[in-house]
């Protein structure tokens, strides 16, 4: 994304929240959901339009688990890693996720279609182990249903 | 004033004196590394813990960095608990920081000399105990540092890990009030070199036009000038050289 | 819409809307929460609307998106108004049946019907299915009779009538109706919800906040959000009451970015309670004014912790601070701020409708009202279970929960979240309330309770707790951060067969450590797993280190073997 137009997505943020401090995290949410991440110029353009420190937004970025610095994939893979999938091994399937896609916990795919990531519970515990793909749920998972899921995504 | 009494003895402190203070005050040792005056009390290092009982006889471990004093409190800085309490943390001191004389000292003092849990490799030093960042933020101004990522990720860093920050003005603020020694600062002829536990900055430093001497990086002169809305022409000469 | 200027107006607009209803039309609800929605019920909803057209039946039945009433295994759940018959696991395939033949024809159709599988009856009845029927649905209940965007609905079944009512009481009179009712927090901690408002009341300033927690962080816990998703205007009634007792005109809602639909709700709601001058400025006419805004969270569990939620409510790092000063003398922006969860809000309304008296009748001597758990794991019947409080164990995991599946064995259930304990079968005949839960060990926390097989490793679960900890430390106060990575380590090396002698009392100590030591709640609540998982399953634990073996067969080993 050009500087210019990012500055422009970002200045949009900043107007919804009336350039309010204390409505940082909203700010780097919407921010994330505009552009995809959270680049440093946007760190950078968001501090400047709040008068935070830079070091604060940083801290803020790194600290939630919700932000991410890195561009990520078209996809995002959501491992749900509760109690209630842990207890029906939801760690079998992230481990098979992560031998299927040959990356790590975190990473993208070098063809960035796939970012690889865990969350704590999205309570719908009845059906897991579950994996969130964008929007699509799909439960029960296991080890074996993996391949044939992805297959789903171009 | 507000009376109180330290391992037994009678104390008399201002009202709004934190209870370290109070006992420094009388000579009452506490342990701490994480405390400094000039900023305002974070409660991370944990080594200042010590038991109250309060005028209503409430008893309980309270951060002594923090907790106020109040009449008739009664505070033990030094029983079996709290030894005991020390020691651990030492213990994890002594595993995230392996290196740090000032941690090995301590560690000393409490009776310890290893520690059973397993070493870290790469803090340098730094016990996260952010008085570098908060004395930046708050008495320098700048917040050019400061602690990111959360939890066993945490470190010290300037923004985005870069061996760069805008902010920065190379004032060593944040080494003078490092407890660990984790933050360097040398000045070699032109240059001031910080070294963070991470990152490395260096700065141009200015030089006397009387004297010759280097004797302030030029960032931070710049930033005086700023703040204090005088002409950087009044910064040629070092302090020394000034009538 | 024009707002509404007197509690008058209120009864006249909730009259007109009854009158527009027809109570014997059949209305076709279909649950819409998380849950359902990751069995498709979007499109079962969507496939209900087309159908309806295409067999011409619009003026025969309406059909109404709900939200969670609760039975989540069985999901997506249809329920038939007013006969109320229950049709569970329906799928997109279904849909044409459902309507021609029991809106059509009036029949039942059998086989969507659930099986009681003590007697192998078939129930009709939504009320009739045991699930439901040992509960006791005072809060969720009312998810299954509202579409949560539609404030109407809510006014349908006598919504705003407790803040109606409140408004005409004191402020006084109020907080001792919530101190009377014995109302405690539902977040965990089970603080006197009454006796906290009026801390917070007789604060000194004028500016007083009121907060409403719903960053549900305890992973398998979902109560909060069924609450939020499906009946967001029992929340809001809840907080506007609060706010006029506590003198706070302005509230903040504090939800889980997970929880798009909970936001969304919420948003909807906030708007729809503004438009009918139920919240804003001189609500109801009577003078007090009080307004919300939501705020989400970041993804960070130690933001459950009051001072760590109210950094995070300032733009800053969710890191928490030491509280000898309590938040409701100095909290958001350092003034009095009263903080409640989610359930604990929707609990208000009730009690200023029935009274204090009469809530105080429900639940047991030290913990009043009902509980909302969400129970989980390996249990037959997953989904959110309502209860009075002092419910045992036993009955809710087996008559309400149904046991355990695949004809495995009940080991242990855990409750309190990631930073509660582990109770054995031996407790099972426990009454659970807040007293209860402490003494076996464990805690209330906000209601999640983790049904294990015999399956289950014990020291697997401490270490996939602690692992869960290590990464929600803020990492700020020592012992927590660096207490929490040792004590990984140690969990780490027993479940990989590297386990040695020493280490349980290593454990041990650090436990000690944590909960004196650490800064806040987060990590002084923090060995609880591993505590009460050695204090029941000790012998799990030194089969582990002393004969490399899991009893469960979860720990591999493999390291060990290799070499």
């Amino acid at each position: 994304m050009a500087v210019k137009q990012l500055k422009e997505k970002v200045g949009q943020v900043l107007e919804k929240y009336q350039r309010d401090k204390s409505a940082l995290i909203d700010i780097l949410h919407d921010t994330q959901s505009e552009i995809g991440y959270l680049p440093k110029e946007a760190l950078e353009e968001v501090g400047q339009g709040l008068g935070v420190p830079l070091s604060r937004v940083y801290s803020v970025a790194t600290f939630f688990k919700a932000f991410s610095l890195k561009p990520r994939g078209r996809h995002l893979i959501n491992v749900c890693l509760g109690t209630a999938c842990h207890v029906r091994g939801a760690d079998k399937v992230l481990e098979q996720m992560e031998k299927e896609l040959g990356i790590k916990t975190g990473a993208n795919t070098p063809d960035l279609k796939f970012t690889l990531e865990t969350v704590r519970c999205v309570g719908a515990c009845a059906l897991g182990p579950m994996v969130i793909i964008g929007e699509d749920y799909h439960g029960e998972m296991t080890p074996e249903k993996v391949s044939e899921v992805l297959k789903n995504y171009s | 004033m507000v009376k109180l009494t330290i391992n037994g003895r009678d104390i008399k402190a201002a009202e709004g004196t934190t209870i370290l203070y109070a006992a420094r005050e009388n000579n009452i040792y506490i342990p701490t590394l994480c405390s400094n005056e000039a900023v305002a009390p974070y409660g991370a290092c944990r080594l200042c813990l010590v038991e109250i009982k309060t005028a209503r006889g409430r008893e309980r471990l309270v951060t002594s960095c923090i907790y106020l004093v109040e009449e008739g409190l009664n505070v033990q800085t030094d029983t079996e608990k709290i030894r005991k309490i020390r020691r651990m943390l030492l213990e994890l001191l002594l595993a995230r920081c392996p290196d740090s004389e000032v941690v090995q000292d301590l560690a000393k003092k409490a009776g310890l000399d290893k520690t059973r849990f397993v070493e870290q490799t790469g803090n340098n030093k730094c016990i996260l105990c952010a008085n570098c960042a908060r004395t930046c933020e708050e008495v320098v101004g700048v917040a050019a540092i400061s602690l990111a990522k959360r939890g066993v990720e945490r470190e010290m860093t300037t923004p985005f890990s870069e061996d760069f920050s805008e902010a920065c003005i190379g004032c060593g603020s944040c080494s003078y009030s490092c407890p660990t020694g984790a933050i360097s600062m040398e000045d070699k002829n032109s240059t001031r070199v910080i070294k963070w536990p991470h990152n490395t900055m260096e700065f141009k430093l200015k030089k006397c036009s009387v004297c010759g001497q280097y004797w302030a990086p030029e960032k931070q002169i710049e930033y005086i000038a700023k703040i204090s809305g005088t002409p950087i022409s009044d910064y040629d000469k070092c302090p020394d050289c000034r009538e | 819409m024009a707002k509404l200027k007197s509690p008058g107006e209120l009864e006249a607009l909730r009259s007109s809307i009854l009158k527009k209803r027809d109570p014997d039309k059949p209305c076709i609800t279909v649950c819409n929460g998380t849950g359902c929605q990751a069995y498709g019920s979007k499109s079962i909803m969507a496939a209900f609307q087309d159908e309806v057209k295409k067999q011409n039946l619009g003026a025969k039945v309406d059909v109404k998106a709900i939200g969670c009433p609760g039975f989540c295994e069985r999901g997506t759940l249809v329920v038939i108004k007013p006969k109320d018959i229950f049709y569970q696991r329906v799928r997109v395939k279904d849909v044409p049946e459902i309507l021609s033949e029991t809106i059509g024809k009036g029949n039942v159709v059998n086989r969507l019907l659930y099986t009681d599988r003590t007697t192998n009856v078939k129930v009709t009845r939504e009320g009739e299915v045991p699930f439901y029927k040992r509960q006791m649905r005072l809060i969720i209940g009312n998810n299954g009779l509202i579409d949560p965007t539609s404030i109407d609905d809510y006014l349908a079944i006598g919504g705003y009538t407790a803040l109606a009512k409140a408004l005409k009481m004191s402020p006084e009179q109020i907080i001792d109706e919530v101190k009377k009712s014995g109302l405690r927090g539902r977040g965990g901690a089970g603080f006197p919800t009454g006796n906290k408002w009026e801390t917070t009341r007789k604060a000194h300033g004028d500016t007083k906040y009121v907060i409403c927690n719903a960053d549900e962080g305890d992973p398998g816990a979902f109560m909060d959000r069924s609450l939020v998703e499906g009946n967001p205007h029992s929340v809001l009634e809840g907080m506007i009451i609060g706010a006029y007792a506590i003198g706070s005109h302005e509230g903040y809602i504090y939800v889980r970015n997970e929880y798009p639909l909970a936001v969304r709700h919420m948003r909807i709601a906030i708007e729809q309670a503004e438009a009918y001058g139920l919240l804003g400025e001189n609500i109801l006419g009577s003078g007090f004014s009080f307004n919300i805004k939501i705020k989400r969270g970041g993804g960070a569990f130690v933001c459950g912790e009051s001072t760590a939620l109210m950094a995070s409510l300032e733009g800053r790092v969710g890191e928490p601070r030491a509280k000898y000063i309590h938040t409701s003398e100095q909290g958001l922006w350092g003034k009095p701020s009263n903080l409640n969860n989610v359930e604990t809000w929707a609990n208000v309304p009730l009690i200023i409708n029935r009274g204090g008296d009469w809530y105080a009748k429900i639940g047991t001597k030290g913990s009043k009202g009902t509980k909302i758990f969400a129970l989980v794991g390996n249990i037959s019947n997953t989904g959110l279970v309502e209860v009075p409080m002092g419910t045992t164990l036993r009955e809710i995991v087996f008559d309400i929960g149904g046991g355990i599946p695949k004809g495995r064995k009940f080991k242990a259930v855990q409750t309190g979240g990631p930073s509660g304990g582990m109770i054995p079968e031996s407790l099972l005949d426990l009454p659970v309330d807040f007293d209860e839960l402490t003494r076996a060990g464990s805690m209330m926390g906000s209601g999640g309770m983790i049904v294990m097989d015999d399956k289950t490793c014990m020291v697997d679960m401490a270490r996939y707790y602690t692992t869960f900890l290590e990464g929600e430390s803020c990492g700020k106060c020592l012992p927590c951060r660096e207490g929490l990575r040792q004590m990984k380590y140690i969990l780490d090396g027993i479940t990989e067969g590297r386990g040695k002698e020493g280490d349980i009392g290593l454990l041990e100590e650090l436990s000690a450590t944590l909960i004196d030591a650490s800064l806040c709640a987060l990590g002084n609540t923090a060995p609880n797993p591993v505590m009460s998982t050695i204090r029941h399953f000790r012998d799990e634990y030194e089969a582990h280190i002393k004969e490399k073996k899991c009893p469960a067969g979860v720990c591999t080993f493999e390291a060990v073997k290799v070499k």
